[in-house]
């Protein structure tokens, strides 16, 4: 590994204090020019991929916001804020923002309390915790699309599992996802069945970070188990707390798989996320400039809501 | 914090209460454990069993968990009634062409910001996690349109090209990066080896846990995904196979056991993928939970 043919200078250049009585010093402007050209290399794929398909994207969504754009309209007549003011009169817009928060509300509940629960019983290595933990992680893994359906098909008051096992109890097996009232609690059921071990994990890993003398401290002290639980462990795994509330907020603000497949917004549009509403209006009803809009307040609200908790958490670490 | 030390670990400070109290705790314990078990096998379990049942047994014994008799109608339908072998290509390209460009683009990525210094640095590194914070779908339309005018839709190049970094992988990697010492590189240095040599000679034999992780999280993120192929694709043969199962699944294929014998073959590469390599699944959800 001796060859110096493949590198010019930069290999004096970064260590260029090093070799006793080495080269004399480059030239400082030439000095800098070698010593970022190969970093900007190594960037540039992902620098250019991430520049054309996501930043430059989310400015484009901003300007098409404000034209009654469509694709393939011979006329797309600038509105300036007519989308949104359009959108704010929008029932369907409303209702959604309803269904989203209600669904994400509901479930990141459901996710943190479970998750944690279940990384409570399950955090010690043993084989039997660590076969189980395998299992409650495996659907994280699943496609959204493949257990939408196969709970779908579960769910069928004909042919499921469940109507099955309700009818063989002598009971009248129940529409879940006909019915305005339960379709939303059944997809919430559903996206909290899959993420539980995905929750799980991340408070596992938390868990087993806190440093066991605390709790031998806690012990001496005389704290009780709640104590412990309240006064060492909860404080001891904020930050993954933080780190889970958000990503599970963020994810499940976009929901839209289970949607699509289970429901497709329906019935009645009770199940009718924004995401799913983007999808109809930019992909199905092509009004590229109102799911644009919509694109943009979803941006907006997952900012706040993230910022949001950011303080929250932080608010709670001062005292 | 390294992708592998994780999990080993185990927690002596587990809080310790009385005797009776810790009993009934226990029982507690097992039997939300047990049902929470029962609970997430179930749906697979009847997955798999339903799509060798026929339409019949379904409908005549809909609370057995197990066919009467078994069945290969599904697996035939599926074979018949789906472009199922272009299905499944396509979602193997995608998915497997995109997770080597990811990899080989974040690492490179990740090098420089880990390993090098250079003016913008710190801003290149904040904005690529500012892309982490973007919703996916706002920048679908403009991505659509994009891919439009390229000519790109509907293609392979349509469908890698614009997922082939992923700033989470970047991220990854430049973490794993940091914790490799430095005299590494100044050795190499030394003896006379440039950028490119340290990374792929030095560097990337020493990440391969960082690659698992991100290689396996990014291909079943792909090989899951279903609105960007929906999006993207619109002529059957470049749809992926769960766009290909939904879209069907809605619209000309009515029976059951094709579904779930479609559900079931998608599901496989991961739940083989998951059962050889569950430490580098796990490992990638607990690294980035810890920091």
């Amino acid at each position: 590994m001796t060859t110096s043919t493949t590198d010019r200078v930069s290999p004096r250049v970064r260590g260029g204090a090093r070799p006793p009585g080495g080269p004399t010093p480059v030239p400082s402007a030439r000095r800098r020019r070698i010593r970022w050209q190969p970093a900007w290399l190594f960037m540039a794929p992902s620098l250019l991929i991430l520049g054309v398909f996501v930043l430059y994207p989310i400015l484009r969504t901003l300007y098409y916001s404000f034209f009654d754009w469509s694709v393939g309209a011979a006329v797309q007549p600038f509105v300036g804020f007519g989308n949104y003011i359009k959108l704010f009169q929008d029932p369907s817009f409303w209702n959604a923002l309803g269904v989203t928060l209600e669904f994400t509300v509901v479930s990141v509940v459901l996710l943190i309390v479970l998750g944690l629960l279940t990384a409570l019983a399950l955090q010690s290595e043993g084989l039997a915790s660590r076969i189980t933990r395998s299992v409650f992680f495996f659907p994280t893994i699943v496609s959204l699309a493949t257990i939408g359906l196969v709970w779908k098909f579960l769910l069928d008051p004909d042919i499921g599992l469940v109507g099955g096992v309700t009818k063989a109890l002598g009971l009248a097996p129940v529409a879940w996802l006909q019915s305005a009232q339960l379709a939303l609690p059944t997809l919430i059921f559903v996206s909290v069945w899959r993420s539980v071990g995905f929750a799980m994990i991340l408070f596992v890993a938390a868990l087993q970070g806190v440093p066991g003398e605390r709790y031998e401290a806690g012990r001496l002290d005389g704290a009780g188990r709640f104590s412990l639980f309240w006064y060492i462990t909860l404080p001891g795994i904020r930050p993954t707390m933080l780190f889970a509330t958000m990503m599970l907020t963020i994810q499940s603000l976009q929901v839209f798989d289970l949607v699509y497949v289970m429901t497709g917004g329906g019935p009645l549009y009770r199940t009718d996320t924004l995401v799913n509403l983007i999808y109809r209006d930019g992909f199905v009803n092509f009004e590229t400039g109102y799911a644009a809009a919509i694109s943009w307040v979803l941006f907006a609200l997952i900012m706040l809501i993230s910022l949001l908790q950011l303080r929250i958490f932080r608010y709670n670490d001062v005292d | 914090m390294s992708t592998s030390a994780t999990a080993t670990r185990t927690s002596p400070g587990r809080p310790r209460a009385g005797r009776a109290g810790l009993r009934a705790g226990a029982a507690l314990k097992w039997m939300y454990v047990g049902v929470g078990f029962v609970l997430a096998l179930i749906p697979f379990i009847w997955m798999v069993s339903g799509s060798f049942r026929s339409e019949a047994d379904l409908y005549q014994n809909p609370a057995s968990l197990f066919p009467t008799s078994i069945t290969l109608h599904g697996y035939i339908g599926v074979w018949q009634q789906l472009p199922f072998l272009r299905l499944l290509l396509n979602s193997f390209v995608f998915a497997g062409v995109t997770t080597a460009l990811t990899v080989l683009f974040d690492s490179m990525c990740a090098y420089a910001l880990a390993r090098l210094r250079f003016v913008g640095r710190n801003v290149c590194f904040v904005l690529v996690i500012a892309t982490l914070m973007v919703p996916f779908q706002v920048t679908l339309i403009p991505v659509f349109i994009q891919l439009f005018h390229l000519g790109w839709l509907n293609t392979y190049e349509g469908l890698i090209i614009p997922r082939a970094t992923s700033a989470f992988g970047i991220f990854l990697f430049r973490q794993f990066f940091m914790s490799i010492p430095a005299d590494l590189d100044e050795a190499a240095r030394i003896d006379g080896a440039g950028h490119w040599r340290i990374y792929w000679r030095v560097i990337m034999p020493l990440a391969k846990p960082a690659i698992a992780t991100v290689a396996i999280l990014n291909f079943t993120n792909l090989w899951n995904d279903l609105l960007w192929p929906l999006v993207i694709t619109s002529s059957n043969d470049m749809l992926t196979l769960p766009a290909g199962l939904t879209l069907f699944g809605g619209q000309h294929v009515t029976d059951h056991a094709v579904l779930l014998a479609g559900a079931t073959i998608s599901l496989v590469p991961i739940a083989i993928g998951f059962f050889f390599a569950q430490k580098y699944f796990i490992a990638g959800v607990a690294t980035t939970g810890l920091k």
